[in-house]
């Protein structure tokens, strides 16, 4: 056994372990620390298996994004917590809750030992036909030509979300900015740091934007991290939201899947099916979908990071 | 072996100490303070000694550039959030 080998039997092990950990955590902040720490080791993952995009995906995405959404969810419930902990449900749901999961662990893991070996795969396909898409990066290359639908649907999943957190705030609030407002010392160490690390992020987050197109990265990634910048400066109290009620505002969330939906819808008349791209135009009608994109996946990811309108309107 | 391998092995070995000093005082210090003290010695020290230790393996200077500006945000970071820390951990008095 090679000491590369040992690295990833010893990185699986730890992954398995904090993953029952984080399962069996009674404590709801606790097992979001647990969830944070496993997405950072499920990246290392990604990273051996040579999958740099899901690497990127995951760190922004599945554990950042995600984890700071479930750490806040977890302060809201502090309150609650601990009645929740202690009613405790009969042995009979207790017995049928842990059957059903021992189900559908059991289907899953019988459904990955049945696949052939090799698995099968489109990859060559993808190979064969990337040329017509005039995108280096075959990961970009399915997302925005092959499977163009599934990514669509993906850019309206997540604005469908933040109208799901938008409707949780009361009625008196609506119209209002969303989330509470924050104030902090403008002088302080957190003000320092939501001035001078945005800069960076900005740079950071439009290269790996731009870059998708011929090596990892992509719109996802990159707009995770510009609503990161954002909501950096709005924690330190040097931005808020704006209402959810402005124009502006919705404007720039729809823009995006609009534009997807309009190249989508011309090319059904031009290229002969819905999302097809005309002979030569793949590349250009792409970039032109990921920048109408970038912005409004950063908005929308960064408002459902903030939550729901709680303010009144003043 | 070249001498920048052995500089390699020397600055990335005393940089995982560091991790494992930092881990060990997160695990057995009394209170956030202590524990604060302790992290900070993982991130600025050992992560400064392995981006040292990488630094004679990178492939150009621009991703020498990079590993140093890895190490100066993961650096400006932990400074700010140990200072938000202490300052919760200090209000709400040596036990909390």
């Amino acid at each position: 056994m090679s000491l590369t080998d040992a690295f990833s039997i010893g990185l699986a092990l730890v992954v398995v372990g904090l993953a029952l950990w984080t399962v069996a955590a009674r404590d709801a902040f606790a097992a979001v620390v647990g969830f944070v720490a496993y997405g950072m080791l499920l990246t290392l993952v990604w990273v051996r298996l040579d999958g740099f995009d899901v690497a990127l995906t995951e760190a922004a995405l599945g554990s950042g994004l995600t984890g700071a959404m479930l750490i806040r969810a977890a302060g809201r419930l502090r309150d609650t917590e601990a009645t929740a902990n202690a009613e405790r449900p009969g042995a009979l749901i207790r017995l049928m809750a842990a059957l059903a999961a021992g189900a559908v662990t059991a289907a899953l893991a019988f459904a990955v030992l049945a696949l052939p070996d090799p698995a099968p795969t489109l990859a060559p396909q993808v190979a064969a036909n990337i040329e017509s898409t005039g995108v280096g990066n075959p990961i970009t290359a399915v997302l925005m030509a092959f499977r163009a639908t599934d990514t669509m649907l993906e850019a309206i999943v997540v604005l469908l979300a933040l109208i799901g957190v938008w409707s949780l705030g009361p009625d008196r609030a609506w119209g209002a900015r969303p989330g509470p407002r924050y104030r902090a010392d403008p002088d302080g160490g957190l003000a320092y740091l939501a001035r001078t690390l945005p800069p960076v992020g900005l740079v950071v987050g439009v290269y790996i934007f731009w870059i998708g197109a011929d090596l990892p990265g992509g719109k996802f990634q990159g707009a995770t991290i510009l609503a990161a910048m954002w909501l950096l400066a709005r924690m330190a109290g040097l931005a808020d939201a704006p209402p959810v009620s402005s124009g502006w505002l919705r404007v720039a969330l729809v823009a995006g899947p609009l534009t997807f939906l309009a190249v989508g819808a011309a090319g059904a008349l031009y290229a002969g099916a819905f999302l097809g791209y005309p002979e030569g135009y793949a590349k250009p009608l792409i970039k032109v979908v990921e920048w109408a994109l970038l912005p409004s996946l950063a908005t929308t990811l960064a408002l459902i990071l903030v939550g729901p309108p709680e303010r009144d309107p003043g | 072996m070249s001498a920048l391998n052995i500089f390699s092995i020397l600055a990335i070995g005393a940089g995982s100490l560091f991790f494992l000093a930092g881990t060990v005082g997160l695990l057995r210090f009394p209170d956030a303070l202590t524990r604060l003290h302790a992290l900070t010695k993982a991130d600025n020290l050992g992560l400064g000694l392995i981006v040292l230790g990488l630094l004679p393996r990178a492939g150009s200077v621009g991703d020498g550039l990079k590993l140093l500006l890895i190490w100066f945000l993961a650096l400006f970071a932990s400074a700010v959030s140990s200072q938000l820390i202490a300052r919760v951990a200090r209000a709400r008095g040596p036990r909390a």
